[in-house]
């Protein structure tokens, strides 16, 4: 392999930030055409800034650079892209009210008159050879996820990229849409171009890539041919030591109905129908998983049993102790708190939802307990001791606690807010996501913890985009189609497969 | 090459000494420009700057005076602020203060005694800046309108409220003003501690500052007004009623409006004009921004603002300059103020495009 030039090679490469940081030393790389490679390493491993570097958001250090053998300068994404880089962030840069060809071709200098017919064809024959689907005159706005994505990589290729950087991409899909998004950059490889995959899930790694590059703590700790190695092999680099991938799965002990949902029928602010006569039962001491396709109903499933989501009919019934019962339609989460329902929820958008960024460890600590006492001012003991605890046994990666939390790393993000929701020992715990974007030991973490509450007899509801994790850590799962209950399955005895089926179709028969 | 990126963090000396460099380039910039248009020695401008600002005893009490009153409408709109609520309406939140203050002391001063329309006063020109606020604030709450366009909306309403009152009092008919009120008894005056006419002011606003920084930093409706301002989602995920707080915390902002009406009017100048807020509901938000929304800052910034204002109008008398070229002063150095800030949040590469690729392996 090595005897090929290289499409892209980083020399000694060296990035800190603030004169501090090191996010990257000495790092060298290459990418070579008609391969898949794949960066993988740990949250705050220097995988993401690596990249930004070569696609001109970042200027390193140190280091050199060559395209083809070719020294050069990437200053500017500009730049990068006359290279023929191009990236693809977690979050993408379309313009929300243009179709896909006007996003396609925005921003492009092409000599003569505008012509979007003539792009449009472009277009079309982009996804001809390539296998996407996508259709020139769609609005963004009316995209999914998924769609949006593949808009951003026909922008990339339609501008000529020949070496393609995907951070992340299948954190926000679906299986089904994964496969779909594998099967193009397969045609890309096949096609010549160089495809670089930002991740950390081992499964796709194996699936997809043909060469692994490991990054720890920035630095650059070895690579392998992914046909001749194992995932167990691949966390061990990743981490630096042995890390145990199993996932327990102790059965409920003396579980107890705790919350009852019945016939919920809610719709969304532009009266879309988000869920349809939605019924089940969670139960003390169990992980009741939640398995769909993306915006099947689980965000407002979880909102609606929150207090923050107006339900049109339907009842939520909380079953306490002693056999009383709780309605909890019509309550904010003050009031459901007030009624002695100790509910916590680790919603989806931590950032936007659970945490405030701009605040530090303590203030964010306080969010759910500043009301406490009766005095008009805010006690920050208490909080700060809590604050204190997390870091410590959580192992939250931060300078201090009076750091904001927008500075931590998604995983420590998590760890702050997860540590926050379950410091109250709540008896229902509601989960959105909670291992998105986190690296394999955050998530492992994260799990344990889950299952630390379920041995406390906490009700957990766990609404997972990875079905793999699905089926080894919940109870049962109950897997929602378009707003509707598509079956509940006991998680020990049903299959991926079945899930799958049952995501797309009601009830998940074959015919 | 140069190349532009974001910095995560400075440390305090750091970003303190840009901003002194700042003060003193502009100081520079502005000595140049001075020499180069008028042919004055600029050392000598400065000079009189100061002296325009702290030249006489008076001078001083008025400078100190001036910055109470920006500081005190800087303190109206923060807590606004911080919770990206835009009011853009400080100026017509004073103006009804101070007609709510002139109205009690015209058409009560020969009713009450003293005291009860110095009272009435206080509470009529707190709750007029309140309501100037609150109408904005519920239509934001309720239907999300632009707060921004409705306050500086409610400034037109304001000023032509004014004037159609000063009509309606004008002393003596026919000059289209209304003179001193009270003249003659003082009823409705704030008194005077000491002999001093500005003390009063100025201790009132300087307990307000206290006061507004405790309530932002330390009180649990200060930390309600930040969650809201970050995310009105986190703040409803945690049971914060955002339409409450909204309409609370704008109740408080047009209250203190109001309030600085209230001393301008019964305070100092004993009058009321269409112009008696001049312009300090649009200063007072540079001065807010400028300190970052922190009370304690905004003693530097509106001081700041102050000094420069009068010094500027010192030089154009003393010098017989148009009292644009004050302006244009002042104008160079918020330029750099501001501009400074740019360093403090972003960082300039310069590489050396020829060396590094030399030296590549």
């Amino acid at each position: 392999m090595s005897d090929r030039q290289p499409a892209v090679r980083m020399r000694g490469i060296t990035k800190e930030f603030a004169g501090k940081v090191v996010a990257n030393k000495d790092v060298n790389l290459d990418i070579y055409r008609g391969e898949i490679l794949a960066l993988l390493g740990e949250n705050g491993s220097g995988k993401t800034t690596l990249m930004n570097m070569l696609s001109g958001i970042y200027y390193p250090d140190h280091g050199s650079i060559e395209i083809d053998g070719k020294h050069v300068t990437i200053g500017s994404p500009k730049d990068a892209f006359d290279h023929g880089i191009g990236m693809i962030h977690q979050h993408f840069k379309l313009v929300n009210v243009f179709t896909a060809a006007e996003n396609i071709v925005l921003g492009l200098k092409d000599k003569g008159k505008f012509d979007l017919a003539a792009a449009s064809e472009r277009i079309t024959e982009i996804c001809r050879t390539y296998g996407f689907d996508v259709d020139p005159n769609q609005k963004v706005y009316n995209m999914s996820v998924s769609q949006k994505q593949t808009v951003e990589i026909v922008k990339l290729l339609y501008r000529g990229a020949e070496i393609l950087i995907l951070d992340e991409p299948t954190a926000v899909l679906t299986p089904q849409e994964t496969d779909k998004l594998f099967a193009v950059l397969r045609n890309m490889r096949d096609d010549g171009k160089a495809i670089i995959i930002i991740t950390h899930k081992l499964n796709e790694v194996k699936d997809i890539s043909d060469r692994v590059v490991v990054l720890r703590k920035g630095e650059y700790v070895g690579e392998m041919l992914t046909s001749e190695s194992t995932t167990e092999e691949m966390t061990t680099m990743m981490v630096g030591r042995q890390v145990e991938l199993n996932i327990d799965r102790p059965r409920p002990v003396n579980p107890k109905r705790r919350i009852r949902v019945h016939g919920l029928t809610v719709r969304n602010s532009e009266g879309i129908l988000k869920l349809d006569n939605v019924s089940f039962s969670v139960y003390s001491g169990e992980i009741l998983g939640v398995a769909g396709i993306s915006g099947s109903g689980q965000k407002e499933l979880l909102e609606a049993i929150a207090g923050l989501q107006p339900v049109e009919i339907g009842s939520i019934e909380y079953v306490n102790d002693d056999g009383t019962i709780d309605q909890l339609i019509g309550k904010d989460p003050l009031e459901i708190a007030s009624l002695g329902v100790a509910l916590s929820f680790v919603p989806e958008d931590r950032l936007g939802m659970g945490l405030v960024g701009s605040m530090d460890l303590t203030d964010n600590m306080m969010l759910r307990s500043f009301r406490d006492g009766i005095s008009p001012f805010t006690d920050r003991k208490a909080p700060k001791e809590l604050a204190e605890k997390v870091v410590e046994e959580l192992e939250v990666n931060t300078s201090s606690i009076e750091t904001p939390v927008r500075r931590l790393s998604g995983g420590n993000v998590q760890k702050v807010l997860v540590g926050r929701e379950i410091s109250s020992s709540p008896t229902v715990l509601l989960t959105a996501y909670a291992v998105r974007g986190l690296d394999v030991n955050s998530s492992y973490m994260i799990y344990d913890l889950i299952n630390k509450q379920k041995a406390n007899g906490t009700a957990v509801v766990f609404v997972g985009e990875d079905l793999d994790v699905l089926l080894e850590l919940c109870d049962r799962i109950l897997v929602l189609c378009g707003g509707k209950v598509s079956g509940i399955v006991d998680g020990r005895y049903t299959s991926k497969k079945e899930v799958g089926l049952m995501m797309t179709k009601l009830g998940g028969g074959e015919g | 090459m140069i190349h532009i990126s974001k910095r995560k963090e400075m440390p305090m000396a750091q970003a303190a000494a840009i901003r002194l460099g700042a003060i003193a380039l502009a100081l520079v910039v502005c000595g140049i420009i001075t020499a180069i248009v008028t042919g004055l020695n600029p050392i000598k401008v400065y000079a009189s700057m100061l002296n325009g600002a702290f030249g006489s005893q008076r001078k001083i009490w008025i400078l100190l005076q001036e910055t109470a009153i920006l500081l005190c409408v800087s303190l109206a709109l923060t807590p606004a602020f911080r919770m990206k609520f835009w009011n853009l309406g400080g100026e017509g939140q004073i103006l009804v203060g101070g007609l709510a203050a002139a109205s009690v002391m015209i058409v009560w001063g020969s009713r009450f005694p003293n005291p009860v329309v110095i009272l009435l006063e206080i509470v009529a020109a707190i709750a007029a800046g309140a309501a100037w606020a609150l109408i904005p604030a519920i239509f934001k709450a309720k239907w999300n309108t632009n707060e921004t366009l409705f306050t500086l909306m409610m400034n037109y309403v304001a000023t032509q409220l004014v004037a159609y009152f000063v009509i309606k009092w004008e002393v003596p008919k026919g000059s289209g003003k209304i003179g001193i009120i009270n003249q003659s008894t003082e009823i409705g005056w704030l008194p005077q501690l000491g002999g001093y006419k500005y003390l009063l002011n100025i201790l009132l606003v300087a307990l307000l500052t206290v006061g507004m920084y405790i309530y932002l930093n330390y009180s649990k409706q200060g930390y309600e007004i930040s969650v809201v301002g970050e995310s009105t989602n986190t703040a409803r995920y945690v049971g914060i009623k955002v339409e409450r707080i909204i309409i609370r915390t704008l109740i408080i902002s047009g209250a203190i409006c109001g309030f600085a009406g209230l001393l301008l009017v019964g305070g100092t100048d004993h009058t009321i004009t269409t112009t008696i807020a001049g312009g300090r509901g649009f200063t007072a938000v540079m001065v807010a921004w400028l300190a970052q929304f922190n009370p304690a800052v905004m003693v530097g910034s509106s001081f700041l603002l102050e000094f420069m204002g009068r010094g500027a109008g010192e030089i154009s008398t003393a010098y017989s300059l148009n009292h644009s070229f004050g302006d244009i002063l002042t104008g160079i150095i918020l330029f750099f103020i501001i501009g400074c800030e740019f360093f403090i949040n972003y960082q300039i590469h310069l590489s050396k495009k020829g060396k590094e690729a030399e030296s590549g392996v």
